[in-house]
C-alpha cells in the first residue's frame, strides 16, 4: 500500500503509555462490536428462515405481536442451542457425569485446536508481510505425512508419537516452505503459489486414498488406514471425551510463537521484514531468506494443525481431512490480529462455534455459523463500518490495512 | 531506467530489456518443446505395443498407426523445439508454434491411451464439447477477474461471486422463468461486487483479505439460504429448469465446427461475445484506455481528470456481475437445480487463468480452455483407459499456474497498481 493511506504515529513520549492503553481498549471495543453486529444480522438470518415467523409475517399489519414473538423465540433457541453445544448444556449435565458436564467445553476445546495452531500459522505469515492462504493444503500434507507414519511403520509407544508429529511439522513445513522459496527466489506472489497449491495437495491426497498401502482394506472406501493406538495423541479428560493432547501442542506453539516474535532476533528480523522489506534489506537483513523461514513456521504450524486432526480428533485420513479449517485459520488469525495471545482466544470463540453448530442445527442451517464468522472479520477488517453504525470515534487502528499491496508487491 | 527521460528513450529501454528476457524465456520454450516431443518420441512410443489408435470425429473414425504416429510427432515436436531455441518464433508466430506442439502431442498422447485400455475409440469432438462446457463458467471467472484486475482490484472473490450467481439464478429461474434467472444471477454477482468495491475501494481493506472473506460469506450465505428455503420447497424454489439449447442456423450444420460451437445455450454465446467485448473494449476504446490508466498509474490517471474510484467502482460491478453469470452456467445452465457449494473451486480456478493469461481477455480465455481441457480428459479418459492416474492429471493446471508465476515461461507481471487503494490527497 502506499504510505498515503497509514497515518504515521509520532505520539509525544510521556503520552506513549495512555494511547496504547487506549488503542488496546479501542481494538477490543471494535473486537466487540462486530461480534455483537454479526450476532444481530445472524439473528436476522434466523428470524427469516424460521417458518413460523414468515407464516406470521402474511398477518403482520394485524398482529405484529405474533411475528416478533415467534422471531425472538426462535433466535432466542438457537443461539441457545449454540451455547448449550460449546459451553455447558444443563440437558446433558443432568446425567452428573463427567460427560454431561465438560462435554461442549471438551468439543470447543477439540474443535479449537487445529484453529489455533492454523491461526497461528496465518498470523506469523501476517507478521512478516506475507498471506498464507496455503493452510489447507498444507495441513493436508501435514496430516498425510503424519497419519503416513503413524499406520505404515509400527514403533514402540511414545517414540512413534513423537516420530508421527514430527513427520506432520515436517510435511507442512515443506509445503509453505515451497511458497516461501519459491516467493524468495522468482517472485511468485506466495498468495497465488499457495492456492495452486491447494489444489496440488488435495489432488494427491484424492491420488494417494486410491493408492494400496495407503487406503484402507477393502479399498472400496476413499479412506486411509487407522493410525496405531501407538501413535495417537492421548486424551486429556479421560475415554468419554474427545479433548486430546493436541491442545497442549498448540497452546506450547502460542507460546512459542509469541517468545519468537517478542523476544528473538529471529521474530525481530520477521517483523522488521513485514514492516517494510527495503528498510530491513537497507539494515543487512537478508528479506529472501526471511520469507523462506517464516513460510517453513507457518506451514510447520499448519502442520501442527494437520497432525492434530489426524493423531487425534480422527485417526484415519479421509478426503475431508482438513474440513475447511485452512480457510478458518485465516480468519481465526484477522479476529486475533495476528498476536498469539489473540489467536489463542480466537480459535476458541470459533472453535466453539464449530463445536456449537450440530445441536443449533434443528433450529437453523448450520452455515449460520460460517456466515457470522465472515462477518466478524469483514467488520474487523474495516472497523470504519462499526464506527459509522456506533459512532465511535475514529482511531488510527487497523488491522490488516498495512497488509494491502497488490500482485507485484 | 530515470523518470525524466523522453518519450522515445523510454521506448528503445523497454525494448532492450525485451529482448534480453527474450533470450530466455525462447531457451526455457525451447526446453519445454523439446521435453515434450522427447516424451512423445522415447516413452510414448515404446509404451505403445503396436496396433492403431481411433480417433472418433463425430462418427467417423480415424485410424493412425499408434506406434509410429508417436514417432513422428516426437520428430516434428524436436524440429519445433530446435527452431525455437536455435531462432525463434516472431510475436506473431509464437502462440501458434505454441498452439501446433500441444495439438500434435496430444495426438500421440491419445495414440498411446487409445492402445492402452479395453475401449480404443477416443471421442474426439466429445471431449472437445466437454472441454467448451467446463471452460465456459472458468471464461466468464476469468475474465470478471480480468476486468476488476486492471482497474486495480484485486478480485479473490470470484468464486464467491459465481456461487451467488449460481444460486440467484437457481431462485428466480424457479419463481419466474428459467431465462430471467440469468438476471438473479448478473443482480447477485454484482451484489457481490457492491461488498468487494465498497470494502476495498472505500474501507480500504486488504483485497486478498477481503477476498477470502467474501468467499466464506457468499458459501454461508447461499448456503444457509439453501437449506432455509429451498432444500426443503425445492419444488417451488429449486427447480429453475435449464436454459434451452439454441442452433445457429446454417453454421450449426458444419461438421464437427457446428457441434462444438453452434449447439449451445445463451449462456455460451453470450459468453463468446463478452471474450470478444471485452477484448475489443479494453484495448480499442476510451473506456479502455482509461481502465487500464487506472489499474497501472491511479494517480496520473487521476491528474489528467479520470474519475478512478467512480471508475473502479463500475468495473468491479461489471466484473462480478459476469462472474455472477458464469456461476448461472452451473445450475440453469447445466443440472438445472441449486447445491451447496456447486462452484466447488472454479472460481479459485479462474483466478488462476487470469493469471496464467497475464491479466489479458485473450490470455485469460486461452488458459480458461486449456484448464477445462485438462479437467475434460480427467473425465473422459477414464473410460478408456486406467493407465493415468486422473487426479495427477487434475493437478496440471494448478502446477503449470505456479510455473507461469515463477516466471519459468516468460514474465508475469500484474498491472502497477493491482491490489492497492487510491486515497487522493
Amino acid at each position: 500500500m502506499s504510505a498515503t493511506t497509514v497515518t504515521p504515529e509520532t505520539p509525544a513520549p510521556d503520552a506513549a503509555p495512555k494511547r496504547q492503553r487506549s488503542q488496546a481498549w479501542d481494538t477490543a471495543l471494535v473486537t466487540l462490536l462486530s461480534f455483537v453486529t454479526a450476532l444481530f444480522i445472524g439473528a436476522i438470518l434466523i428470524a427469516i428462515s424460521d417458518r413460523q415467523t414468515r407464516d406470521s409475517f402474511q398477518y403482520f399489519g394485524h398482529y405484529p405481536g405474533d411475528t416478533l414473538r415467534f422471531a425472538w423465540s426462535a433466535i432466542w433457541h438457537t443461539y441457545q442451542a449454540l451455547f448449550y453445544g460449546a459451553v455447558y448444556n444443563p440437558n446433558t449435565a443432568a446425567n452428573h457425569n463427567l460427560a454431561g458436564y465438560l462435554g461442549p467445553i471438551s468439543e470447543t476445546l477439540t474443535n479449537a485446536t487445529p484453529l489455533i495452531a492454523g491461526g497461528l500459522a496465518v498470523g506469523v505469515a501476517f507478521r512478516a508481510g506475507l498471506f498464507n492462504i496455503g493452510g489447507q493444503g498444507q495441513i493436508i500434507i501435514g496430516a498425510v505425512c503424519a497419519g503416513f507414519v503413524g499406520f505404515h511403520w509400527h514403533m514402540p509407544a511414545g517414540i512413534h508419537l513423537v516420530a508421527a508429529v514430527l513427520a506432520g511439522l515436517a510435511g507442512g513445513a515443506v509445503w509453505g516452505g515451497l511458497a516461501g522459496l519459491l516467493k524468495a527466489r522468482t517472485g511468485a506472489h506466495e498468495v497465488i503459489t499457495t492456492i495452486m497449491l491447494n489444489y496440488v495437495a488435495i489432488n494427491l491426497l484424492g491420488y494417494l486414498l486410491s493408492v494400496r498401502g495407503f487406503q484402507a482394506p477393502p479399498y472400496g472406501q476413499a479412506i486411509a488406514n487407522s493410525v496405531d493406538s501407538n501413535a495417537q495423541l492421548p486424551l486429556l479428560l479421560g475415554d468419554s471425551l474427545r479433548v486430546h493432547a493436541g491442545l497442549i501442542l498448540s497452546i506450547a506453539a502460542a507460546v512459542l510463537v509469541w517468545w519468537l516474535l517478542t523476544y528473538s532476533r529471529l521474530g525481530f528480523r520477521l517483523r522488521a521484514v513485514g514492516a517494510n522489506p527495503n528498510a530491513a534489506r537497507t539494515a543487512g537483513m537478508s528479506v529472501e531468506n526471511s520469507y523462506v523461514v517464516v513460510m517453513l513456521i507457518s506451514g510447520a504450524l499448519c502442520g501442527l494443525a494437520g497432525v492434530s486432526q489426524v493423531l487425534g480428533t480422527n485417526p484415519a485420513i479421509t478426503g475431508d481431512i482438513d474440513s475447511g479449517i485452512g480457510f478458518d485459520a485465516i480468519t481465526v488469525a484477522l479476529l486475533g490480529r495476528a498476536n498469539p495471545v489473540g489467536t489463542v482466544f480466537a480459535g476458541l470463540l470459533f472453535g466453539g462455534l464449530r463445536a456449537g453448530s450440530p445441536l443449533m442445527q434443528q433450529y437453523a442451517p448450520n452455515e449460520l455459523v460460517q456466515v457470522i464468522q465472515a462477518l466478524i472479520v469483514l467488520f474487523i477488517a474495516a472497523p470504519a463500518v462499526i464506527r459509522a453504525i456506533f459512532r465511535l470515534k475514529t482511531s488510527g487502528s487497523t488491522v490488516g490495512a498495512d497488509l494491502a499491496k497488490g500482485w507485484n508487491g | 531506467m530515470s523518470t525524466t527521460a523522453p518519450a522515445e528513450d523510454l521506448v528503445v529501454d523497454l525494448e532492450v530489456v525485451d529482448t534480453t528476457l527474450g533470450a530466455r524465456t525462447r531457451l526455457l520454450r525451447a526446453v519445454a518443446y523439446g521435453v515434450l516431443g522427447l516424451i512423445s518420441l522415447v516413452w510414448l512410443s515404446t509404451a505403445i505395443h503396436g496396433g492403431t489408435a481411433h480417433l472418433v470425429f463425430d462418427g467417423h473414425t480415424v485410424s493412425l498407426p499408434a506406434r509410429a504416429t508417436a514417432i513422428v510427432v516426437g520428430l516434428v515436436i524436436l524440429a519445433i523445439a530446435a527452431w525455437q531455441g536455435v531462432r525463434g518464433f516472431g510475436r506473431r508466430a509464437t502462440p501458434w508454434a505454441a498452439g501446433v506442439t500441444f495439438v500434435l502431442f496430444m495426438v500421440a498422447f491419445f495414440s498411446w491411451v487409445s492402445t492402452q485400455g479395453h475401449h480404443p475409440d477416443i471421442e474426439v469432438v466429445g471431449l472437445l464439447q466437454n472441454t467448451i462446457a467446463l471452460a465456459v463458467p472458468l471464461i466468464l471467472g476469468a475474465l470478471a477477474g480480468v476486468l476488476c484486475e486492471r482497474s486495480g482490484v484485486i478480485n479473490v472473490a470470484i468464486e464467491g461471486q459465481m456461487l451467488a450467481g449460481a444460486w440467484a439464478a437457481a431462485l428466480v429461474g424457479s419463481v419466474a422463468v428459467t431465462w430471467v434467472g440469468l438476471f438473479g444471477a448478473l443482480a447477485a454477482g454484482a451484489f457481490m461486487g457492491v461488498l468487494l468495491a465498497l470494502f476495498s475501494i472505500k474501507y480500504l481493506v486488504n483485497q486478498v483479505v477481503l477476498g477470502v472473506v467474501l468467499n466464506v460469506l457468499a458459501a454461508g450465505l447461499t448456503g444457509f439460504l439453501f437449506d432455509a428455503f429451498m432444500a426443503n420447497d425445492s419444488e417451488k424454489f429449486n427447480q429453475p429448469g435449464t436454459l434451452g439449447e439454441i442452433d445457429i442456423p446454417l453454421l450449426h450444420s458444419i461438421p464437427i465446427i457446428g457441434p462444438l460451437f453452434f449447439e449451445a445455450n445463451i449462456v455460451v454465446y453470450l459468453t463468446y461475445l463478452l471474450i470478444f467485448g471485452v477484448d475489443v473494449a479494453l484495448f480499442r476504446t476510451r473506456w479502455g484506455l482509461r481502465t487500464r490508466a487506472i489499474g497501472e498509474h491511479p494517480k496520473a490517471a487521476d491528474t489528467v481528470g479520470i474519475r478512478v474510484l467512480a471508475l473502479r467502482y463500475r468495473n468491479v460491478l461489471i466484473g462480478s456481475a459476469i462472474a455472477g453469470l458464469g456461476g448461472a452456467y452451473f445450475t440453469i445452465g447445466s443440472v438445472g437445480g441449486f447445491a451447496k457449494n456447486i462452484t466447488s473451486g472454479n472460481g479459485f480456478i479462474a483466478l488462476a487463468a487470469v493469471i496464467f493469461g497475464r491479466w489479458s481477455p485473450r490470455g485469460a480465455t486461452a488458459a480458461a480452455l486449456l484448464f477445462g481441457f485438462a479437467i475434460a480428459l480427467q473425465n473422459n479418459l477414464s473410460i478408456n483407459t486406467d493407465a493415468i492416474p486422473s487426479y495427477l492429471l487434475a493437478m496440471l493446471p494448478y502446477v503449470a499456474t505456479i510455473v507461469a508465476v515463477a516466471g519459468l515461461v516468460g514474465k508475469v507481471r500484474a498491472p502497477a497498481a493491482d491490489g492497492e487503494p487510491y486515497v487522493k490527497q
